[in-house]
């Protein structure tokens, strides 16, 4: 008799410990505030990333295309991955003077691992990370990307 | 071998060798397990590790210090915090500097923000392994919030590399504390919805109350670390017995239970996140004024010697062991992961169970493969 009493009140308990789970989810039928899923690609436009994300690095260029980066090679040294190449060339101020400016800085996305040791150590805070998420492209050689803008020149005033 | 096959004959039942893994959803990650089974009784588990070894520590001999840290993100990504602040205590208390509190209160929060993240994560494919696909939705629901702090504050949602040797990489974002304070207010709400899904379920209770048990001795004698140990009662928590960062000004308990089965491993996990939230209510409103870094040397060097320090990630006792020569580079680096010691008590506690139950005892050692393979 008592077994019996037992199994029937494992049997009601297990039911309800069931119905408690299951008033858990049906109360978000009735909460549609409490749902947070955002429909990802069709809100593209008003999707705000936070302002210190890390998409991918980049060299902010001012309005008069110019930018900051002197070509000292110390995010290079400082790059885990080899994911940076600084190549520089040598050019004549118009006080005739030799000096040293980047050619290319050319940035490898697909070999970087967002450590951001490159935008911390420069010394003239040239580089910066974009909000830019969206990587996927169709071939490979689309992820090899010149961080400096064709025709830029060094900011005046950066040393 | 005939006398082998002979037995087997006699025996009635054929042993039958099952492959789970390397792409299995339960195995949460590439870990083969070669399972022998007589029936459905499971004789023997044969874990093959490998799948996703990249040389970690190989590849810090040829890393600065600051360089490393970012690797020890990919090792245990859901303790990424930790295995970062772990590199930076050792090379910290290596070149003996002093690091100001405001680094270390930062750094513990953002410590048990991780811990509550990963076993929000647990306990969402926990419940998915043992059939309850809604603990998925429910656990990612919440753990996007924490996510929502590392990306406002770090810049990462999991690879964040936010602690550098000597400090961290930059300051807490404004409106840190504030969206800190928001998250623990909620989640205090939707934590008892966690206990009414599936603490509480009886499917979820008979498939894991008695299942796996995990002795004492046998836990201390295999050197099992973190809420698996805790959950056999073996009392090994770091921030407890060795503080570092700001854990010797908080008060909290250990959280301990003498059963070792697979119900008390997860429940060890539900009420360390209740712990990490009371750790951080008691540091998120005094967090002291101050620099967020040191001022370091553009390289570091450490001396001449051997350090080691251990920290407690969210699955165990993570050792970082670095010998130096003196060089930018380190010699060697060994790291003594939690996950890699606690797979070996796998084969010990599922022999006996049936294949079902051994999907239950591996999802609650809560293994993360990339931390055992390195």
């Amino acid at each position: 008799m008592r077994s019996i009493v037992k199994y029937i009140s494992e049997v009601l308990s297990g039911v309800w410990s069931l119905l408690k789970g299951m008033k858990v989810t049906g109360s978000y039928f009735f909460r549609p505030s409490a749902i947070v899923t955002q429909k990802y690609p069709e809100n593209r436009k008003d999707l705000v990333m936070f302002e210190r994300f890390k998409g991918e690095v980049i060299m902010p260029h001012n309005e008069n295309n110019e930018h900051r980066c002197t070509g000292c090679g110390i995010c290079e040294i400082n790059c885990p991955n080899g994911t940076i190449e600084v190549i520089t060339k040598t050019i004549i101020t118009p006080e005739g003077k030799k000096k040293r400016a980047i050619d290319k800085h050319i940035y490898r996305l697909s070999m970087c691992s967002f450590c951001a040791l490159c935008v911390k150590t420069c010394p003239s805070n040239a580089l910066a990370f974009s909000q830019e998420f969206e990587h996927a492209v169709f071939d490979r050689s689309k992820l090899i990307k010149i961080s400096n803008k064709p025709g830029s020149q060094l900011m005046k005033g950066v040393e | 071998m005939e006398e082998h096959l002979k037995n087997s004959v006699t025996d009635g039942q054929e042993e039958y060798v099952l492959n789970i893994g390397p792409q299995h959803p339960s195995t949460h990650g590439v870990l083969r397990l070669v399972a022998s089974l007589r029936g459905e009784i499971v004789t023997n588990i044969e874990p093959h590790i490998g799948y996703i070894h990249r040389g970690i520590e190989k590849m810090c001999e040829s890393l600065t210090y600051p360089q490393i840290i970012h690797l020890t993100d990919r090792m245990d990504y859901l303790s990424a915090h930790i295995n970062n602040e772990a590199v930076c205590l050792n090379v910290e208390k290596a070149l003996e500097i002093d690091i100001p509190d405001r680094i270390k209160v930062i750094r513990t929060i953002m410590a048990e923000l991780t811990r509550i993240q990963s076993h929000q994560l647990f306990w969402a494919t926990f419940g998915m392994d043992l059939g309850g696909l809604t603990c998925f939705f429910y656990g990612l629901r919440d753990r996007e919030k924490v996510l929502d702090i590392f990306e406002e504050t770090c810049g990462g949602r999991m690879i964040v590399s936010y602690n550098c040797p000597g400090g961290l990489m930059h300051d807490i974002h404004p409106g840190f504390q504030k969206r800190v304070k928001e998250f623990i207010e909620y989640f205090r709400k939707t934590l008892p919805e966690y206990d009414q899904l599936l603490t509480g379920n009886v499917i979820f209770r008979e498939r894991t109350m008695g299942i796996g048990k995990l002795t004492l001795g046998e836990a201390i004698a295999h050197g099992i670390t973190g809420p698996t140990a805790r959950a056999s009662g073996f009392s090994c928590d770091v921030r407890k017995k060795e503080p570092y960062s700001a854990y010797d000004r908080i008060k909290f308990n250990e959280v301990l239970f003498t059963e070792g089965d697979t119900y008390h491993r997860y429940l060890v996990r539900m009420d360390e996140m209740r712990q990490s939230m009371d750790i951080i209510e008691q540091l998120i409103d005094n967090i002291p004024e101050g620099p967020y870094a040191v001022k370091m040397k553009p390289i570091i060097r450490l001396p001449e010697g051997e350090y080691y320090q251990r920290v407690e990630t969210a699955r165990g006792e993570l050792g970082v062991y670095i010998i130096s020569d003196g060089n930018k580079n380190p010699y060697r680096v060994k790291f003594r992961s939690p996950n890699f010691v606690n797979l070996s008590v796998l084969n010990m506690l599922s022999k006996g169970f049936k294949i079902a139950d051994l999907i239950a005892i591996s999802g609650s050692l809560d293994l993360i493969i990339p931390d055992i393979d390195r």
